[in-house]
């Protein structure tokens, strides 16, 4: 890629909207994953006792659907990203690349 | 093409005796049925993929085809094969015969494999897509010094992949050795001749597709299981809980978190390797090149979170369904163990891995017991010949291509090299897992992990994301990582102590899993000597982060996927 070429995009508002959007998104989904990851670990850590807890009067416990929670959750967060990605970051790009031509 | 008839002839006539042999075994043997299914099943499995090998061969022409399969596997395609290498038969074995032993414990474990993927699509997927060509070493030392960066980056990979190698191998030749009756050897030798086979010859387009036919098998294999134990239990989970926890000695403890992770500091440290290790394993990174652009490769993660997330949900029902069909079953039970150590412990060959392979039997019969036999062995030959690829390519396109002849080489030389690298790793292989028989290997499959998050991925994100990320930081805080990542596993438990015969309690490291130091250690390097460098190089590399930034956002002049 020659020199002015990126340095025009990155002057391109288009750019910086592009940059941002998917900055913000990107890390907080991140930052989402890792606090419902650890919160589950802490709480095996240091609460197994609330997690052994029964559900009614089964054998099932509060743990059970919670970890299975904790698996789905990841293929949301996961959708909710490309969902957004597919929608907006794409014709973005687009849009950037036609303009540097 | 004669060369790989020929090669197709010597591997099918190294495999006869040995199936023969396999049949005595299974005659005279004691413990296992007669086994044919298996042995039918798999040689057909085998024949389906060398088919396939032959038909990749022909495509396989240039460099990029090799390693990337051309750029031309789709999103949904790349997002099976994804799955398939990451179910290996340690996942599916593994976590189903830790939930027959333990329960809840097991869900643990799964959750921590699959939280790594958001991590991967989030922030690695598209960059790594935009930026790189065959290996996650092109992304690194995008704007660095290619010699240095390039070194890291293989050493990473290669040590990652030979510790994730060995217990694949050994893992390999123990399973099948109780499956088919072969001799230890004979199976690690058929692994590692197939693998061979698959990746010198149709290179990154024949292990895809080995791995997609072997994920769907593996998926529907496991989705048959999960569904028959349900049926049992009129699809009532609580009914299938309520009977586990009547039948396994732990009785109610099976339902809530055990000793398995009883202390913070090691569960947190735990969970950094899976997730951190799982954006830095090398052969999971190369399948990011095969798809055309960002947005396939996007979309494969996000199929591939699903089947793995499928999968691990299967699993826990699969372990759970062990503990009521297997454990009560004396055919499946050595019943002078049992009446000593309890049903759980007394189960046949003393392995819990070997509960998912029998509740197959308990359910489906012996037709089906041949075809998880079969599917577990296809799983390993799928994830070996992954792994090969990625060790041959570290060697080929990092090391000697860039490093060696400083990018001077033409794409058919290059090639060459990483086919004989292929081989050379290949036997290296069967040699180390024949060495590693006896040994306790169960520690290398985390150690892979721990070192690919504490190497390889603080590299290649702070390479993506942080400017001031220089030749020198990336490189003395890189092999920091690597090294104490090492030292910290040899001196824990679970090497000083179980595998080197120290006393208990000797260990000079207190934790199994070092992750927590020595991504600490790793980062903490990288940032302190690129802050301090104040050299010509480290101007250049942080000069050359807006170029970067540009295309890893946009994709301009990213490699395009080859006609195939």
């Amino acid at each position: 890629m020659a020199a002015q070429s990126y340095e025009s995009i990155q002057q391109n508002p288009k750019y910086r909207e592009l940059v941002r959007q998917r900055s913000i998104l990107g890390w907080t989904l991140a930052a989402i994953t890792l606090i419902i990851y650890f919160g589950f670990i802490l709480l095996i850590a240091y609460a197994p006792k609330f997690l052994g807890q029964p559900i009614g009067s089964g054998v099932m416990t509060i743990g059970i659907p919670i970890g299975v929670a904790v698996i789905v959750s990841a293929f949301i967060l996961v959708g909710i990203y490309v969902l957004r990605a597919n929608a907006t970051y794409d014709s973005l790009t687009r849009e950037i690349v036609e303009e540097s031509h | 093409m004669r060369r790989l008839a020929t090669l197709l002839a010597s591997v099918l006539l190294a495999a006869l005796p040995a199936l023969a042999h396999a049949a005595e075994a299974i005659q005279g043997g004691t413990q296992q049925p007669t086994n044919w299914h298996a042995i039918a099943m798999f040689v057909l499995f085998v024949f389906l993929t060398l088919g396939i090998t032959y038909w990749a061969a022909k495509r396989t022409k240039s460099a990029a085809q090799f390693y990337s399969a051309g750029g031309g596997i789709t999103g949904f395609q790349n997002g099976i094969a994804i799955a398939g290498d990451y179910m290996s038969a340690a996942s599916f074995l593994g976590i189903s015969g830790l939930v027959y032993a333990s329960g809840f414990d097991g869900l643990i474990y799964s959750v921590g494999f699959l939280v790594g993927w958001p991590i991967v699509t989030f922030l690695i997927a598209e960059p790594l897509r935009n930026l790189g060509k065959y290996t996650f070493a092109d992304v690194a030392s995008f704007r660095l010094g290619q010699t240095p960066i390039r070194i890291l980056a293989a050493c990473g990979a290669l040590v990652t992949v030979a510790f994730y190698l060995i217990a694949q191998m050994v893992g390999a030749g123990k399973l099948i050795q109780v499956l088919f009756g072969l001799d230890y050897w004979i199976a690690v030798v058929i692994v590692g001749v197939l693998m061979i086979t698959y990746v010198t010859f149709g290179g990154m387009l024949a292990t895809t597709w080995v791995q997609i036919i072997k994920a769907v098998l593996l998926l529907s294999g496991a989705t048959f299981m999960a569904l028959a134990v349900l049926w049992k239990f009129g699809f009532s989970p609580e009914a299938l809980f309520a009977k586990a926890v009547e039948v396994h000695p732990k009785h109610l403890a099976i339902m809530a978190p055990g000793a398995l992770v009883s202390n913070p500091i090691s569960a947190i440290s735990l969970g950094l390797a899976l997730i951190f290790g799982t954006a830095g394993l090398p052969h999971i990174l190369m399948r990011f090149f095969t798809v055309p652009n960002a947005r396939a490769a996007r979309s494969s993660v996000f199929f591939a979170t699903g089947f793995i997330g499928y999968f691990y949900i299967l699993t826990f029902i699969i372990g759970f369904g062990a503990i009521c069909l297997v454990s009560t079953n004396p055919e499946f039970l050595d019943a002078a163990v049992a009446a000593i150590k309890g049903p759980i412990l007394g189960i046949k060959g003393g392995s819990n891995n070997m509960a998912a392979i029998y509740l197959a039997d308990a359910v489906g019969g012996d037709l089906f017991l041949g075809f998880i036999s079969a599917v577990a062995f296809a799983t390993i030959l799928a994830v070996v010949s992954g792994l090969a690829l990625a060790g041959a390519s570290a060697i080929s396109h990092d090391l000697y291509a860039n490093v060696f002849r400083r990018g001077q080489v033409n794409e058919l030389e290059e090639m060459r090299v990483s086919k004989i690298a292929t081989v050379c790793l290949g036997v290296l292989a069967i040699v180390l897992g024949i060495i590693f028989e006896k040994q306790n290997v169960a520690f290398m499959v985390g150690l892979a992990f721990c070192i690919a998050a504490s190497c390889n991925f603080p590299v290649l994100l702070l390479s993506i994301y942080w400017r001031g990320l220089t030749t020198r930081g990336a490189f003395i805080g890189g092999f920091l990582g690597l090294i104490s990542a090492v030292v910290m596993v040899v001196l824990s438990p679970a090497v000083w102590e179980v595998t080197m015969g120290h006393p208990k309690g000797s260990a000079p490291f207190p934790y199994e899993n070092p992750a927590l130091f020595s991504m600490a250690i790793a980062f903490f390097g990288i940032w302190l000597f690129s802050v301090t460098d104040r050299s010509r190089r480290g101007a250049e590399d942080r000069a050359g982060f807006d170029a970067q930034y540009v295309r890893c956002q946009t994709g301009i002049g990213a490699a395009k996927a080859s006609a195939h």
